[in-house]
Parts: structure tokens; sequence; C-alpha cells
């Protein structure tokens, strides 16, 4: 029985919503498996959490190792479970951690790869997009299991309420896969705001901000969106490197951006390109960023974005 | 401690690219070094300072690796220029157009046979975007991997790497021992100039030019193929407005239309 193997996305305990993604696009090729790789005595939880999309069957693999290990343990439980289930292909999330694992099974499986998918057809023809999604590529692999990564908010999940069959698989993690070891982790600060890369609206601010992030998070609250941030507001210290948007820090493609006080330096522009509708605000009506605007508003973010607020909030009452 | 920095020539961020019978067109396009990539280099100086230095005869060296045509060897000059001590280019007409799998190859295969201790690199070229070569050549070593680091820390009597990492799930610290192989992010560092005397210097620095034969490894060929690449439809231009106090307002009204809220 032919199947597509997609590794179930976890950030930190909590399953992401690119997981029902990565079956949807899956669903196209053959049936669904999704393999979660959880702490020891969290198998079962974790199997439960991934009840939504297209799945018909979940292989649960418990280690610490995954913790303590990191990507290389990952991969070698990964590329155990291609070995003995001979998939079609592997879908993975396309995030740092993501690609990582892909590129490691790839090595391994002696199979090729195509990282930041955004599209991925029924015989396996992969979409990217690039120059700052001004081209589409449809590529192929040509060589082993097909190891894709996709991107997330690229494909709409199938959301439907699922009961796999789930199987627990008992496996070694050879020791090449325990050189790097991870002694501690602090999980970043709750903010309540949707992760980065999964949020269907991303409110970004910049230079313009002048570190003061109150009324883009007020903005961004109103909306139920992600709060972004560009480089110089990262490298300032007015936002956490971890929300930065760019070619160095995180890729978004949400339904809405919101550019807030940002000029739109290529750099910047790679990471959000790709979004659905971009909207920004500027007080230099020369800032770059007004280029890809589908709507832009020369003026002061400190005057506009609370009318805005206000106007978002009140058609909610 | 022998420390390579694996370094990429890339076109220019900011000139226009254009695909070639499915590839990137990188012929007719300025070339500089990835920018990525300086913060590598800084990181590797910034390790041996640390650590008595790499002047010649001493305890530690850098040495830039390189794949590419031969005009990367003006990359790989700009690292000596900022101080590394050696350079050495792969350079192979059966390399051109590699994807990672190869790039990691080959990389891992100079790698081992020159017995570094420390490897570091950039997280990702601007040109390909994949962030997949540093692991794979971790996976290829047998070795560890720390990547996306924003700290590092090498203590070469016992042999160990520390670093700091900022990722999906929080901020990490995880260590590892040689070999090693280490990404470092742009917030790492300030790189350097060149000074004019790590100029005139570099001029004398010796690279060593290595191609597929001498490496004494095979080309699979290609593990993926471009079916097509086209022009997406440019975004239609948008609606500008200069704020007259109702900018709110009409913000709303895009959202609404947009059926965003």
């Amino acid at each position: 029985m032919s199947n597509v193997l997609i590794l179930a996305d976890f950030i930190g305990a909590k399953l992401s919503r690119t997981t029902a993604e990565l079956a949807t696009a899956a669903a196209r090729i053959a049936e669904v498996t999704a393999v979660v790789l959880a702490p020891v005595g969290k198998g079962s939880e974790y199997a439960a959490a991934v009840s939504h999309g297209p799945i018909t069957n979940i292989l649960v693999v418990e280690s610490d190792s995954f913790t303590t290990h990191g990507v290389a343990a990952s991969a070698d439980v990964l590329n155990q479970i291609i070995t003995t289930k001979a998939p079609r292909a592997v879908l993975i999330a396309s995030h740092a951690f993501g690609k990582e694992v892909a590129g490691r099974v790839a090595v391994k499986s002696n199979s090729g790869i195509i990282t930041d998918a955004v599209d991925i057809s029924a015989d396996l023809i992969a979409t990217q997009l690039v120059f700052g999604g001004s081209t589409a590529v449809h590529s192929k692999i040509s060589h082993g299991v097909p190891i894709i990564t996709v991107r997330p908010n690229s494909i709409t999940p199938d959301l439907r309420e699922v009961h796999p069959i789930i199987e627990t698989l008992i496996m070694e993690i050879g020791e090449s896969a325990k050189k790097s070891v991870v002694t501690s982790v602090q999980p970043p600060e709750e903010g309540g705001r949707p992760e980065l890369t999964e949020a269907d609206i991303v409110v970004s601010g910049g230079r313009g901000t002048n570190g003061d992030f109150t009324a883009v998070e007020a903005f961004a609250d109103s909306l139920g969106a992600a709060v972004g941030a560009s480089r110089a507001a990262t490298d300032a210290g007015w936002y956490p490197h971890s929300h930065q948007v760019g070619q160095t820090g995180k890729t978004v493609s949400p339904q809405l951006y919101v550019a807030c006080g940002i000029s739109g330096a290529i750099q910047h522009r790679a990471g959000m390109q790709t979004s659905k509708a971009i909207l920004v605000i500027n007080k230099d009506p020369e800032a770059p960023i007004f280029e890809i605007a589908d709507f832009g508003v020369v003026g002061d973010l400190f005057s506009v974005l609370p009318k805005a607020t206000e106007g978002i909030n009140a058609r909610k009452a | 401690m022998k420390i390579a920095v694996c370094i990429k020539q890339v076109p220019d961020s900011w000139a226009e690219k254009k695909m070639v019978d499915g590839l990137l067109d990188r012929v007719n396009v300025d070339a500089v070094l990835n920018d990525l990539d300086e913060y590598a280099i800084e990181e590797a100086m910034r390790i041996v300072e640390a650590h008595g230095g790499n002047d010649e005869g001493g305890p530690h060296t850098i040495t830039v690796i390189s794949m590419g045509p031969e005009r990367a060897s003006e990359s790989i000059r700009k690292a000596l220029s900022m101080g590394a001590n050696g350079g050495i280019l792969i350079c192979d007409v059966a390399l051109a157009g590699a994807d990672a799998l190869t790039t990691s190859k080959v990389l891992s295969t100079v790698i081992s046979q020159g017995e570094f201790d420390l490897i570091i690199c950039g997280t990702e070229s601007t040109d390909a975007r994949m962030s997949v070569v540093p692991a794979m050549i971790a996976e290829r070593l047998g070795c560890a991997q720390l990547t996306y680091a924003s700290a590092v820390t090498v203590d070469p009597s016992a042999k160990k790497v520390a670093i700091t990492r900022v990722t999906e799930t929080g901020v990490e610290e995880m260590f590892g021992e040689f070999p090693v192989v280490v990404s470092v992010v742009e917030k790492i560092n300030e790189p350097r100039y060149p000074s004019f005397k790590g100029i005139m210097a570099a001029k004398k620095k010796t690279i060593e030019t290595m191609n597929v034969a001498s490496l004494g490894i095979s080309i699979e060929g290609q593990w993926s193929v471009v079916v097509d690449a086209s022009l997406r439809p440019a975004r239609a231009a948008g609606v500008i407005i200069t704020d007259d106090g109702t900018a709110g307002d009409q913000i709303v009204a895009f959202l609404v239309e947009k059926k965003l809220i």
C-alpha cells in the first residue's frame, strides 16, 4: 500500500497547524502516515493532538533524544522509518528545524530534496517561488524518495476530524546522532499571539516605531495577528530577534502583511514578499516598500494605527 | 586548532536575477561573497584571537573553503584579507549547477581530508536560501551539528564548542566535541572591513585549487530537475493615499474589502 510520510510538526509540545497543511498536500499523492516524535511518556498525548487533516495512520516514536540531540536524532529516526515503510515521498514543515531534518534525511537516504515548496501536485511536482516571489519554479525529484519541505501557510488545510490508526515503534538512535547535546531550553515568552510563521495576519514594526511597539501590538491584537519586526528594530533591541522577518529572520506568507514604519530593504522583502496582501504605513512616500503595497498610507503610524485599531474594535462590538 | 570556514560566492542580492534553462544565470551578474558568510569568517577570527591568534607557525589556522567557478577565488581572497590563513577552491565543470547534496559531499570531503576541528558556515546563501548545507555536512561527517548560533564559545584544550541559539522552541544552549559544524546567524558579530595591511597580506596567501578527480569522489548527477520556471504576474499596482485624518477608516474599508475582518 503506497503512502506518503509527513513529519507531524510540533513547536515545543504544541502541534502546529502546518501539520494539517502537510497532510492536505500529501493526501493528493497517496494515503498519509504522520510520524510523531515525542518525549518518553508523551507519545499518546502527542498522537492524540494529530486529529485534523486527511491522515490515515500515525507512527509514534518516543525518545528523550529528540529534545537532547535535536535535529540529528529526529533525522535518524525518520530515516529508519523511510527504510522500513518505503514511502512515495516525505513532507516536512519548512522552517529551520524541518529543513535541517530534511537535509540530513536526504543525505542518509540518498534522496533528492526540495525546500520551501508552496505547492505540490499529485505527481509530485513541487512549486517554489524565487526572486522575491516574482518567478515560480516547478521541479521534481529524480532520485530516491522525494524529501520536500513545505512552507507554512501556503496550502489551504483540509481540517476534517480524523481518528487515525496509531502504531508505536521502538527504535534505537544511532550514536552519531547524539554528538550534539542540548543542555538547556528556555521557552519563549508566551505573548498569547499566534506564531509568526503560521499566523493569517502579521503586523510588523520597523525603524519608524522609534522603539515604541504599543500601536503596532494594539493593531495586531485587534486583528488576532502575530507581531513581527524588521532587522533594524530587532538590532536596536526594540523587539526580540525571534520576531525578525526577513532574509535572515523568518519567512512569512500570511493572508495579510502589515508593514509599519518599515522602509522595505530587499532583505526584509525577501521574508514577506509572498504575502497574499500587503498593507503599508510609512511617513516617507519614497520608501521602497510602497512598490509592493496593495494599500499604502503615507502618514504617521502613531496617528493612523490607533484610528484603524479603534475602527476594527468598533466593528467587533 | 584547525578551523575551516565554508563560503560561497553568490550573485549580488541587489542585482536583477534571471533563470536560464532552469538554472540561475550566474554568468551575467555581479558576484560577491555571500553576506552571511562574512559573519562566519569574522567569528573564526574572533575565536582564534581569543586563543592566541592565527599567526604563521602558531597553533591555530583558518582555511577558507569554497566550491565555485574560478572567479570565486575573489571571494576567498576577501576572506583572506579579513585574516584567514589560506584557501581551497574546488572548481570543476562537473559541479556547475550542483545542488546541496553535491555541495555538501564536496565540502565534507575536503573537510575530512583536511582533518579540521571546527567548521564554521553562514546560515544560508542569499541565492539558494535552503539552509541545509551545514546540517548535511554534519551528517556526512557524522559529527556534532551546532547551527544557528548567536554566540559561540570554544575551549581548544577540552576540544569543546558551546553555542546559544534562538529557535521556534526558545533559547537553547548546546555543545559538542571536535569536530563540530557550527553555523552562525548575522547578529553574532559585526564583520571587520579588510585593512590595507590585510589586503596586501592576502595577495601573498595561497589558494589551493582542487577538482572532483583530485578529491577522489564521483558526482552522481542531478537529484532534482526543474520542469519549468515562469514569471508570475506582477503585483497589480496598489492604492497609495496620503493620510488626511481618514486613513484609519480607509484601512478598515480595505480590510473589509479583502474579507480580512
